[in-house]
């Protein structure tokens, strides 16, 4: 076993944004070990201030290129919440909708493109395709299939341009949406090879037992809307989030985290799993039951597994919900929205976990102020904990497999950094 | 015929929300197509090889500290070829919404009392810091066009961005024109070659692919006049991407 190791890992790679891994060992004692962010920052909540609501959103919408989805949807939520619009029934199909794309997308851009590498020992996926070309043709129809769901709903996966606050700014069209039904039909049997492929791979056994916290719906798998649950057994309202999530600073560490009841908690794929298996879809539980994850599962590295999991149900889910929009038959449902001066919290389960937009305007619709709280935040303080707990149990491999163990342990996060970052703490050396 | 080794593609990115790179990835089959043609040796959000020696660098973000002027500095030194990726790259986009606040009051809005552990300069396009040899516009940045720019670079031709307002692409596709929806739309001074996706979803354009060169004369001066609307007043919208230099409709952005 190593007396002394001091390992860092700058610009750690296949992850979005910039991040470092730092790990010292000394005298057998584990002295550090933490995940940096040295993303720089963009500053939303000052930039947004004094900016029309329409701008907000489309701001809002590019604080990440991956879930810009749910961003759009939480800051539309916040919007709405202030000005008291409600939505119609298609608009909130038609958004899960495309919520479910961005889940789907964002989730086989993670497990193949992302981690699936590591489980190969490959640098990349592009060399994959020497080794497993049906892989990575089934990711990227996959993904593709994400995307094309995107567009026929909001126009466009990255950066939507049809979603308006209390409705949409088109009438989506039947024949495209019957089009995407089949496909995502044909799509179940590549989720069923892609979990035949994980369920070959090692997953690193590792537990931790931790606090699990994401949004909960009575009648669904929360995902789009709900309150929040903490696996603590405390559920509250959305807009009470910040009575109960505290960020805090460490002062050993160079990022704000968050904590609940706990000193950390994770929130994810992972967390909604263990909080709402129940609601999961029929075809999603057997992908669990198939791939090994039973809850409540307390090993961070099946978040990917999770993640797996979700993609299974989203793609069912997807067809259910079409069906539901074709029953009803897509109506022009295009109104227009007098801003009102208030408040509203918008709270979303964003791919990589809860989302929460809050943004108070004036009479004229004009932003007062704004406050965005990140998934990948709330998760940093979870993912330390993990690292100091996992360190001294693989110390005793090579520099080169505790490096890459290390790696995969954050990628099983799935960060993402640059979301993170607009109100992160971030310390330069 | 070249004998030479294939060209060494890198990717960098700098304060951006990463899309530009995700839509890259997007290609798909196109991209493995790519591949063929030149060797990728460093892409931190896709790969874990880095290598520091390379030809064609494509960066996307926006530059917002000291360290960021250096790396780019170092990027454009290394690389015969740089691409600016997108519209934090080329033009700022939403980073330099910034710098009508002072560093000091962003600084303190977003992190409090502990605003001095930071660092941050007013944000500005890569273009403003280092010369590019071509651009790809947009939020995020348009594929075709990336696609178009990537065959010009491997040919050693030019590449001029077309310098046409929205409205020429709006039209072609028999859109209703947003403005009679009572929409402040920024397609007649913005630069075309989206597609007028945003139009044609019934939505108003943002202006994310950056001014048509002087706008007083190449704007469609016809939907302005219609409307009753001057440059000026739809300028004033346009700070949200374009608020890089401080806008001033004198010195409208040249291709560089």
């Amino acid at each position: 076993m190593a007396d002394r190791l001091n390992i860092k890992v700058e610009h750690l790679t296949r992850v979005e944004g910039h991040g470092n891994i730092v790990v010292n060992l000394a005298a057998g004692r584990l002295e550090e070990a933490r995940f940096e962010i040295v993303e720089a920052p963009r500053f939303f909540e000052a930039i947004m201030r004094g900016r029309d609501y329409q701008e907000v959103i489309h701001i809002a919408g590019r604080v990440c290129g991956i879930c810009s989805i749910s961003h759009t949807c939480a800051a539309l939520k916040a919007t709405e919440a202030a000005f008291g619009v409600d939505i119609s029934e298609q608009t909130l199909l038609l958004r899960r909708l495309a919520y479910n794309g961005e889940i789907i997308g964002s989730h086989v851009l993670h497990v193949y493109f992302l981690a699936a590498p590591d489980f190969f020992e490959l640098p990349s996926v592009f060399p994959m395709i020497e080794i497993d070309k049906d892989a990575v043709l089934r990711a990227m129809r996959l993904k593709r299939l994400a995307y094309d769901l995107c567009k026929v709903v909001v126009g466009r996966h990255t950066h939507p341009v049809a979603m308006t606050v209390g409705g949409f700014s088109f009438v989506q069209d039947e024949d495209e949406l019957g089009r995407i039904r089949a496909r995502l039909v044909e799509a179940i049997e590549d989720v069923k090879q892609t979990v035949a492929l994980f369920k070959s791979l090692t997953v690193p056994q590792f537990e931790r037992e931790t606090e699990y916290v994401s949004l909960k719906d009575p009648a669904l798998y929360a995902l789009y809307d709900g309150q929040i649950y903490s696996s603590e057994g405390e559920i509250v309202g959305a807009d009470q989030y910040q009575e109960v999530i505290e960020e805090y600073v460490v002062r050993h560490s160079t990022a704000k985290h968050a904590r609940w009841h706990r000193a950390q908690y994770m929130v994810g794929a992972l967390a909604r799993i263990n909080n709402n298996f129940e609601q999961l879809h029929p075809l999603a539980k057997e992908a669990a039951a198939e791939l090994g994850l039973t809850v409540p599962c307390f090993n961070p590295f099946m978040n990917t597994i999770a993640q797996i999991v979700e993609i299974a149900h989203c793609v069912i889910d997807s067809v259910d919900l079409i069906d539901s929009v074709l029953d009803r038959g897509v109506q022009d449902e295009s109104s227009r929205v007098e801003p009102q001066a208030g408040r509203g919290v918008g709270a979303i389960e964003a791919p990589r976990g809860t989302l929460f937009h809050d943004y108070e305007f004036d009479d004229g619709g004009k932003c007062v102020s704004a406050n965005l709280v990140i998934p990948t935040a709330q998760n940093l303080a979870n993912l330390d904990a993990d690292m100091r707990q996992f360190v001294p149990q693989i110390v005793s491999g090579t520099r080169e497999q505790i490096t890459r163990q290390l790696e995969m342990l954050v990628r099983a996060y799935d960060p993402c950094i640059s979301c993170a970052t607009h109100m992160l703490t971030v310390e330069f050396s | 015929m070249k004998t030479q080794a294939k060209p060494r593609v890198a990717f960098f990115d700098f304060a951006c929300c990463e899309g530009c790179q995700l839509e890259v990835l997007s290609l798909e089959e196109q991209l493995l197509e790519m591949i063929e043609l030149v060797d990728i040796v460093t892409w931190r959000e896709a790969m874990s090889e880095k290598s520091d020696e390379y030809d064609i660098a494509f960066c996307e973000g926006s530059i917002t500290r000291e360290a960021d002027i250096e790396r780019i500095k170092h990027i454009r030194e290394t690389a015969d070829i740089l691409v600016s990726l997108g519209a934090c790259a080329t033009i700022g986009c939403h980073n330099a919404l910034k710098n009508q606040f002072s560093m000091d009051e962003v600084l303190h809005i977003v992190y409090g009392d502990r605003a001095e552990w930071f660092d941050t300069i007013s944000a500005r396009p890569i273009t403003a810091v280092v010369p590019v040899d071509y651009q790809v516009n947009g939020c995020p940045a348009s594929l075709p066009e990336f696609v178009t720019v990537f065959k010009h670079i491997l040919m050693g031709k030019e590449y001029k961005p077309p310098n046409q307002p929205v409205c020429v692409e709006c039209k072609l596709k028999d859109n209703l024109c947003v403005y009679e929806k009572g929409m402040l739309c920024l397609g007649p001074v913005t630069r075309c070659g989206c597609d007028a996706i945003c139009t044609s979803y019934g939505h108003a354009c943002f202006g994310c692919r950056g001014l048509v060169d002087d706008p007083n004369l190449n704007a469609a001066q016809d939907v302005l006049a219609k409307y009753g609307l001057s440059v000026e007043e739809i300028v004033g919208k346009f700070r949200v991407y374009n608020n890089w230099p401080e806008l001033s409709l004198e010195e409208s952005h040249s291709d560089g």
